[in-house]
């Protein structure tokens, strides 16, 4: 599986990364030689094997129905690059 | 007869299959301790897990679980004992995360089932295909700066049930009771409170179109219907598009669209153009839940009756017809209030006096069973005076206005404006013999053999009483003074 | 005595004894943070008035009689820990303007504790590297420099580098770091001191900014094993907040560095033996395994047959999740925003400026493998080769006690060198990876200089929630090997 210009675009696209057209050749070198190496899994035989997502082995914890969190405006918005009063603010999306 | 859309080229049938997004009724969020109560000024009821701040990580609610899986063992679906969050990638600016966490592969509640009853009395069974849990997105608001959109965290996070049906729904109606039943359960269960106009129910409607006979054909997703009357009117009209796409040639794309109410149209989604590809991944923040066989038997013996059971159990226990009854379960305080009204009394007459007077009432005073301003007990005090004979049928009625208006008690009402039912029979024979004495001439027409008649004496005499004679004594004395 | 030169359990003995303040024990260090940061750019912030007040604090108790396990000493925090009300970056300029109205569980333990923090120690960018030179702050100094050629400039390995640096240098006595794939035992190694990586779900992740959260673990550096133990009995236990944390007591990890290795049986890995490895690397093992023999251990040689497979296995999971994880920074709510004609290009447009070439590339690689069409012939793959590889651990757990193995396959290198191929940085991490895939407990322990020079540390790995052995085992290999040897930049020099 080899990634061509259209591809990274498509990529660059969904994780909402601007690239210029100058670097895309670059980054299609980069990431091939990347992908090219991690084929080696290939060669693995994991028929009938579990996938594994993650190295905790135990069941999820839950917590009680109580409201502990919350009531901070100022520190939500504290850091906003741009706010609105207590809303935080964006370029108008269109639905 | 099924229902079709008549194209130029001849009838198509549509095929609809409903996700519903049911908001949990719980105190905190999903995977965070802030609060989940409609209304509360902007970003107020928002945790650093909500606003996904860097290094924070949710926490799962155990209430939240338990509705969810209240809400399966209520819609007759299998209760997964593992289940598994995933994210779900896509970016918009009210999902703070750049994901959602919904569960994808692995459920919470798989296969289940819903009956629904038509308008002609059949009943059609529609399967639910699976039950998740996810998060809420936030709100953007577009309508308060030209140039801007506001963002408000205070839903981002709160706990949601997403029901999605098979595409068993053939019709807008069936569609529609499909809705209302699905609410009604999810009312009765206590795990959503089913107001779509605050948003807390919610539709994404998938629809199709085809020949009768056919495969499906291409589906359009039409997003965020917020009644149950939009619903249907968005299935027929994105059904007629298609319809008109296909007659002319073209093919329907899928799509996300969105229904515009105002002008009865259903349009594209700009916004969600490449949101196809979601890249679902098991959340690695989270563990696989896994839920204990005690615990679920447990949450099972706590559940209420529900509608389909209550339903038969006033077929047969109040020997009511299969619409009354229906009608009376749709809602959990109208079973409740027809039973207090029906327990120890005449139940079909019960039923009447619900679904008829008081159902009048309510609606012209724009009140719900909830704040009815006659309640249950007076209810059936009135049907009590009823039964022994303190006032008639007609009377009641009057009586019932009363209690509407004034919210007194029937005993009281009857007793201030004296409408007690006279049961003297002389004072009716009295009344009997000046009506007869008043109309000869229909007497000697009656005694002809004008049988019809009678009902002319009962209505005089009755008038004459002030509609408080009891009709039986009067019927008796009428027919001994002309015999 | 040079304060500077004080182990931790020395601190905290001359501390309670009065024979020095936490104010003189801090100003030093902050006076040689001043002298040597510019040089090593181990800070990214460093918190001297915080720092003075803390250890003011720190007096006033222990002027009291009152003292916790950590009253009074110094340490620094990787910039990777939210810090309430000091600049959080991960080393991102997408970071840069970022004040955490929040503390992270681990540092909050550590205050509770009685630590006073000396500052945000450098980081590659979200912790994706293996040399801190994808910091947005610049990049770190390695301490050591090379006998032959003391103009190189080296390395500190990465992650954590700004931490290792720092502690090497004396410029704090200990360090946080987060290892994913090796950032705390590899900067260990290419330092010259200890580096431990607990089992995951030791150290809540709770207010640490994620990378791959399944992958993650926060743990300690310091001079001594020791050391090393005092903290991690800080940073560690249960914490509600955090789904993937265990809940189960902290042993007495200190008292377990003074353990008998006597019986213990101490695996050795055949797949850690590979193609051109250096022959001091190689020399530096085998003498670790005779001390190990020395000491009463027995030696085995066992087998982790998908070891090969861990590192691209890596290069798979962590980019995934990373690029998930990674989304929240959009310029909405937090940190940096470059303005753009919509919200899409906003969005694209502050992430393509706030984020270095080597995150971009991981989020690009991550999304693709991801997305729609490949998950099963990458993600999935990797998460069933991850199963293998957990397997094999606890089959070789089953036969030995521990593993001993080489941390990293080289000494430090020089800035500017292996960045020409993106893949020759990601094999600095080929012996640590497999412990992070199983998430299994490992420790750096200096035992050597190479020919230049330079420290080369070993690895010990142990069963899951046994650190205790890991201390054991790490202690011994110290005491035996007796490693003495001074970086040539540091504290009090």
């Amino acid at each position: 599986m080899s990634l061509d210009p259209a591809t990274i675009r498509r990529i660059a696209t969904l994780a909402r990364i601007h690239v210029e057209d100058a670097e895309l050749a670059t980054l299609a070198t980069e990431l091939n030689g990347i992908l090219g190496w991690i084929e080696q899994l290939n060669e693995v035989n994991v028929d009938g094997i579990e996938p594994l997502a993650g190295a905790a082995q135990m069941a999820l914890k839950m917590r009680e129905d109580v409201v502990t969190d919350g009531g901070y405006p100022e520190k939500i918005l504290g850091n906003a690059p741009e706010r609105a009063g207590d809303f935080y603010a964006v370029p108008k999306v269109v639905e | 007869m099924s229902y079709a859309i008549e194209g130029t080229s001849g009838t198509w049938e549509i095929v609809v299959g409903l996700e519903v997004h049911a908001q949990v009724i719980s105190r905190a969020k999903l995977f965070s301790g802030a609060a989940t109560e409609f209304g509360a000024p902007p970003n107020s009821q928002v945790s650093f897990v909500d606003a996904a701040f860097p290094g924070m990580l949710p926490v799962i609610n155990r209430e939240c679980v338990a509705q969810a899986v209240r809400t399966g063992l209520g819609l007759n679906a299998h209760v997964n004992v593992v289940s598994r969050f995933d994210r779900k990638n896509y970016f918009y600016a009210d999902l703070p995360a750049g994901y959602q966490i919904s569960q994808y592969q692995h459920p919470i509640v798989g296969e289940g089932r819903i009956e629904i009853e038509l308008a002609d009395g059949s009943t059609r069974e529609i399967g639910i295909t699976r039950l998740h849990l996810e998060q809420d997105a936030g709100k953007s608001l577009h309508d308060q700066h030209p140039t801007k959109s506001y963002i408000d965290l205070n839903r981002a996070g709160v706990a949601l049930m997403e029901i999605v049906s098979e595409p068993d729904i053939r019709s807008p109606e069936e569609a529609g009771a499909y809705l209302r039943k699905l609410r009604s359960i999810l009312r009765y269960l206590g795990t959503c409170d089913g107001n779509m106009e605050e948003g807390s129910m919610r539709a994404d409607v998938n629809v199709s179109v085809r020949r009768h006979g056919e495969p499906y054909r291409t589906r359009c997703e039409v997003k965020n219907v917020n009644s149950v009357r939009f619903v249907m009117q968005a299935i027929e009209v994105e059904a007629k598009r298609q319809v008109q796409v296909w007659e002319e040639g073209g093919a329907v794309q899928q799509e996300t669209r969105l229904f515009d109410s105002a002008r009865g149209t259903t349009r594209s989604m700009r916004s969600k153009e490449d949101a196809h590809d979601y890249r679902y991944f098991p959340d690695p923040d989270l563990l696989p839940l896994v839920l204990d066989e005690d615990w679920i038997a447990a949450l099972k013996a706590k559940l209420p009756e529900l509608p389909d059971a209550k339903k038969r159990r006033f077929m047969q226990d109040y020997g009511l017809t299969a619409y009354d009854a229906g009608v009376l379960v749709a809602e959990q305080a109208t079973a409740e209030y027809y039973e207090t009204v029906a327990r120890g009394r005449d139940a079909k007459i019960a039923a009447n006096w619900v679904t008829g007077d008081l159902f009048a009432a309510l609606n012209r005073a724009g009140r719900t069973i909830a704040d009815s301003p006659v309640s249950a007990a007076a209810l059936g005090g009135l049907l009590d005076l009823m039964a022994d004979s303190t006032i008639s049928g007609r009377i009641a009625k009057d009586v019932f206005e009363a209690m509407v208006e004034t919210g007194a008690e029937p005993a009281d009402i009857v007793a201030q404006k004296g409408l007690r039912q006279v049961t003297d029979t002389g004072a009716i024979d009295a009344a009997v013999a000046a009506v007869l004495a008043a109309n000869g001439d229909k007497v000697a027409e009656y005694k002809g053999g004008r049988d019809k008649l009678f009902g002319f004496f009962v209505g005089q005499v009755m008038k004459a009483m002030a509609g408080k004679g009891n009709p039986g004594l009067v019927n008796e004395a009428l027919k001994r003074a002309l015999a | 005595m040079i304060p500077t030169d004080l182990t931790i359990a020395g601190a905290r003995d001359a501390l309670r004894q009065r024979a020095i303040t936490a104010r003189a024990l801090t100003e030093a260090h902050l006076a040689a943070i001043e002298a040597l940061n510019p040089r090593l750019n181990a800070y990214i912030t460093v918190t001297a008035d915080r720092a003075l007040a803390q250890a003011d604090a720190a007096d006033a108790a222990l002027s009291r009689g009152e003292f916790a396990p950590l009253t009074g000493i110094p340490l620094a925090i990787k910039d990777l820990f939210c810090t309430e009300g000091v600049r959080t970056t991960a080393g991102s300029r997408i970071l840069g303007p970022f004040i955490p109205p929040y503390e992270s569980t681990v540092t909050a333990n550590l205050l509770r504790d009685g630590a006073i923090f000396l500052g945000k120690a450098n980081v590659d960018e979200f912790a994706m590297g293996s040399s801190n030179m994808t910091s947005g702050f610049g990049p770190v100094t390695n301490p050591w420099q090379r006998r032959q050629d003391r103009s190189a400039v080296l390395v500190p390995g990465g992650s954590s580098g700004g931490s290792a640096s720092a502690v090497s240098a004396r410029i704090a006595m200990g360090a946080t770091g987060t290892d994913t794939g090796g950032s705390i035992r590899q900067p260990a190694s290419f330092c010259g001191i200890t580096g431990m990586k607990p089992t995951y779900g030791r150290c809540s992740r709770w207010g640490v900014v994620a990378f791959a959260s399944s992958l993650d673990h926060p743990g300690p550096f310091a001079r001594s094993v020791q050391d090393c133990a005092i903290l991690l009995g800080s940073m560690a236990g249960h914490d509600p907040k955090d789904s993937t944390s265990a809940d189960l007591p902290v042993p007495d990890f200190e008292a377990a560095c003074a353990r008998d290795v006597r019986g213990l049986r101490i695996g050795v890995p055949r797949e850690y033996r590979m193609e051109g490895m250096p022959d001091d690397i190689e020399r530096l093992w085998q003498q670790g395994l005779g001390w190990l023999r020395d000491a009463g251990a027995e030696i085995i040689d066992v087998s982790l047959p998908h070891t090969k497979y861990g590192l691209t296995t890596y290069y798979i999971v962590a980019p995934a999740e990373a690029s998930s994880n990674l989304a929240r920074y959009d310029g909405v709510r937090f940190g940096l925003r470059e303005d753009g004609a919509d919200l899409r290009d906003l969005y694209e447009r502050t992430r393509a400026s706030g984020f270095g070439a080597e995150v971009r590339r991981r989020v690009l690689i991550g999304t693709y493998v991801l997305s729609a069409g490949y998950y099963d012939a990458y993600y999935l793959r990797a998460q069933k080769v991850r199963a293998l590889i957990l397997r094999d651990f606890t089959e070789v757990f089953a036969q030995v006690d521990a593993l001993v193995t080489p941390t990293a396959p080289s000494a430090a290198f020089a800035q500017g060198e292996n960045m020409d191929d993106p893949i020759k940085m990601y094999l600095n991490d080929v012996f640590t990876v497999p412990a992070n895939m199983a998430g299994v407990p490992g420790i750096s322990v200096p035992a050597g200089l190479d020919a230049n020079g330079l420290p080369l540390g070993l690895q010990v790995i142990g069963r899951p929630f046994d650190e205790q052995t890991v201390f054991a085992v790490g202690a011994a290999l110290e005491r035996a090997a007796g490693f003495d040897a001074l970086p040539q930049i540091r504290a009090g020099d």
